[in-house]
Parts: structure tokens; C-alpha cells; sequence
């Protein structure tokens, strides 16, 4: 019972991040909120994944959570440099 | 190449955490997949580099607990203001300089600013860093001054080049 | 005993959901990109590790506890590398914060190379698109 209050705040908090994510206004507003969407929804799978007794959804939220760390990354370079094929680090700093 | 034990156990660890299984077929799948993974390692050519930082446990793990009492309560910080009326936030960039020398220090000092809600690290520049801060009165050089302390102690700066 | 830790346990993890809730309320209310990542940060940190300590108290000394904690670990690792990476993606791509005084913007302003002072002055909001 609980656990299912959980859930419906969570997916609350996730509305939240998609209204944030679609009225934007700039795309830096639209990917923390994918990136906090992400966050949000591996909490959710785990916390599904005891309300309907299977765990092994855990799995699925670890994978989840890295998944989402690099697509946030991935996306950020992208929209920086316009290109994922540029080394990240010292030496490509700010051209 | 001393790294190399300390890899291997750190791989077996996680492989049965994930899978806590047992039976011979899969133990087999086991060794594959851990020698798979110390091999892509070598490959990579992050053994033995600060990728390893297992001899930094003992120096971390109290400035983590620590860091984790910050993060409580700047949470409860930042709540007041979330709930408070829109004149409550008073965002501000600010400057720090940094004690700590090395880059991982530097990394955890960072990183640990970010981590905790209220102030994020916008850029590193040589012992210089950016930071943004909700509150402007929780974002003066001395609020810092402790965490910056901390954190180049526990990465170990101090020996390292003063 | 076991139906305590329960109930302790699915407390805590409807105590991190609503601290997810203030969370996305603040990503919300706030007025530009850097005070909403420290919105979404209360979000990623203070939420995520309720809601995960919830389920380790329901789970109790198992597997599971160790893969929830692995994922607490991802999590508490991955976020301010995010947070870090947007702030400095939003700030170098010219996205005036705004602050309460407008003079420590300027002064740090100053050791930028770059040239657009004007909109730096004008876009006191993120109606701005970036470049």
C-alpha cells in the first residue's frame, strides 16, 4: 500500500519533469529534465519491481541508470561541439 | 601492475552481486566474463591509474559519511526553498579557490559541490572554480572553506605537493 | 519485527517520492536552467537515497540489498557528473544565470573571451535561445 503511494508520486514528479521538458524554453531546461526524468524512472522500476515481488527488476534499474549517464553526457557533447567525434578532456577545452 | 589483484577481486565482487549464482556452467560464464573485462581494461590502458582507487578507501569512506551529513542538510535547505515565496532564492556565482592540487582532489572537491543540493560547479579553471549557488549567503569563499579541507584531505593532497 | 521494517521502509520510500515531488516542484517554479539543476539535484539525491534505503529495509539483509546499494552508488556517482556537465554546457554556451546583483556576473563575465556583452545584459531571463 505504501509502495503503491510511492509509485503515484513518482510518476506525479515524472509529469512534472515531461511538462518541463516540453515548454522548455531553452534545450538545456529539456535535458536536465530527461536527465531527472531518468533518475526518477529508475526509481520507479525498482520500486515496481517489489510492489509486484520480482527484484529482479533491479537489474533492469542499474543498467537503466547507467544508460541514462551517457546519453546525458552524449547529448550534452553533442549540442556543445555539434559532433561526438571530438575527444572529451584537457586538451579539448573550449576552442 | 600491483592494480591488477585488486581489479580482479573488485570484477568477482560485482559479478555475484549481480547474479548470486553458483552452479558450475555459470561459474565458467564467470571467468570469461571477468577475464573479458580485465582484458578490454588493459586495452584501455586504465589499470593501474587513479581508475583503481582502492588504496583511497580508508581516507574517503569518513569524508563520504560526512559528506552525506552536508547533504542533509542542504536538502532540508534547499526545501525551505522550493516551498518558500519566489523572493526566497537569491542565485548568485561566486569564485573558490581551492587548497587542493592534484586533479583528483580537485574532481572531489568539485564533485562534491555539486552533489550537494544548492550549489553546483560550473566550470574548473586551475585552482580557480565557478560555482553556482541558490542561496547567495550559503555561497561565501569560508562556507566552502571545511568541505575544501576535508576533501583535500581525503584524497590525500597534503603529501603530495603541499 | 519484519512487519515494523516494512512499514518503516515503505515510509521511507513514500517520504522519498515526495521529496521527488518538491523536487519536480521546484524544476518547475524556478526561473532559469542553474536554479532548476539544483532542484533536480534535491531530486537525485536526497529522493533517490529514501526511496532506496526504503527498499533495503523491505528487502532486508538479501542479494537485493547489495544491487540496490550498487544502483545508490551509480546514481550518487553519475548525477553531479550530469549536473556538472549541463551547468558548464549551458554556461560556455552563453546562458546568463541570473543572480540577485548583477555585478558579480559581470566581474566574473570579464575573464571570458567572449564578445556578447550586450545579450549578456539584456537577457536577464532564459527566453534567450542559445546560439
Amino acid at each position: 500500500m505504501l509502495l503503491a503511494a510511492g509509485v503515484a508520486g513518482l510518476v506525479v514528479a515524472m509529469t512534472m519533469m515531461i511538462w518541463r521538458a516540453i515548454v522548455g524554453p531553452s534545450q538545456y531546461d529539456r535535458m536536465l529534465a530527461a536527465n531527472s526524468l531518468g533518475t526518477k524512472i529508475v526509481l520507479l522500476i525498482a520500486v515496481i519491481g517489489y510492489l509486484s515481488g520480482r527484484p529482479a527488476f533491479l537489474d533492469i534499474a542499474i543498467v537503466y541508470a547507467l544508460i541514462n549517464f551517457v546519453t546525458t553526457i552524449a547529448l550534452m557533447k553533442f549540442f556543445r561541439y555539434r559532433t561526438l567525434s571530438r575527444p572529451l578532456g584537457p586538451e579539448a577545452k573550449d576552442g | 601492475m600491483t592494480y591488477l589483484p585488486g581489479l580482479l577481486v573488485a570484477l568477482t565482487v560485482f559479478w555475484f552481486s549481480l547474479s548470486g549464482l553458483t552452479s558450475p556452467y555459470f561459474l565458467v560464464l564467470a571467468v570469461v566474463a571477468v577475464l573479458l573485462a580485465l582484458w578490454l581494461s588493459a586495452r584501455l590502458g586504465v589499470i593501474g591509474r587513479d581508475a583503481s582507487p582502492y588504496h583511497r578507501l580508508p581516507l574517503l569512506l569518513p569524508y563520504v559519511a560526512w559528506l552525506l551529513g552536508q547533504i542533509v542538510k542542504s536538502n532540508i535547505a534547499v526545501i525551505a526553498r522550493v516551498v518558500g515565496p519566489r523572493s526566497a532564492i537569491d542565485p548568485a556565482m561566486v569564485l573558490i579557490k581551492t587548497k587542493a592540487r592534484t586533479e583528483f582532489g580537485k574532481a572531489l572537491f568539485a564533485n562534491s559541490i555539486t552533489l550537494t543540493p544548492g550549489t553546483v560547479t560550473v566550470d574548473v579553471d586551475g585552482d580557480a572554480l565557478k560555482v553556482h549557488a541558490l542561496v547567495r549567503e550559503n555561497a561565501t569563499p569560508a562556507s566552502f572553506d571545511q568541505m575544501d579541507r576535508r576533501a583535500a584531505r581525503a584524497a590525500d593532497d597534503a603529501k603530495r605537493k603541499g | 519485527m519484519v512487519d515494523a521494517l516494512h512499514l518503516v521502509g515503505g515510509g521511507l520510500v513514500v517520504a522519498g517520492a515526495l521529496l521527488t515531488l518538491l523536487g519536480g516542484v521546484g524544476v518547475l517554479r524556478f526561473p532559469d536552467v542553474y536554479t532548476r539543476i539544483h532542484a533536480a539535484s534535491l531530486t537525485d539525491t536526497g529522493g533517490a537515497t529514501l526511496v532506496l534505503l526504503g527498499l533495503a529495509l523491505i528487502s532486508g539483509l538479501t542479494l537485493e540489498t547489495l544491487k540496490l546499494g550498487l544502483v545508490w552508488v551509480f546514481v550518487m556517482l553519475t548525477t553531479p557528473a550530469a549536473a556538472n556537465a549541463l551547468a558548464n554546457a549551458a554556461f560556455s554556451a552563453g546562458h546568463t544565470p541570473r543572480i540577485g546583483a548583477f555585478q558579480i556576473m559581470k566581474s566574473l563575465a570579464a575573464g571570458e573571451a567572449r564578445s556578447d556583452t550586450q545579450r549578456r545584459e539584456t537577457s536577464d531571463d532564459d527566453k534567450s535561445s542559445p546560439p
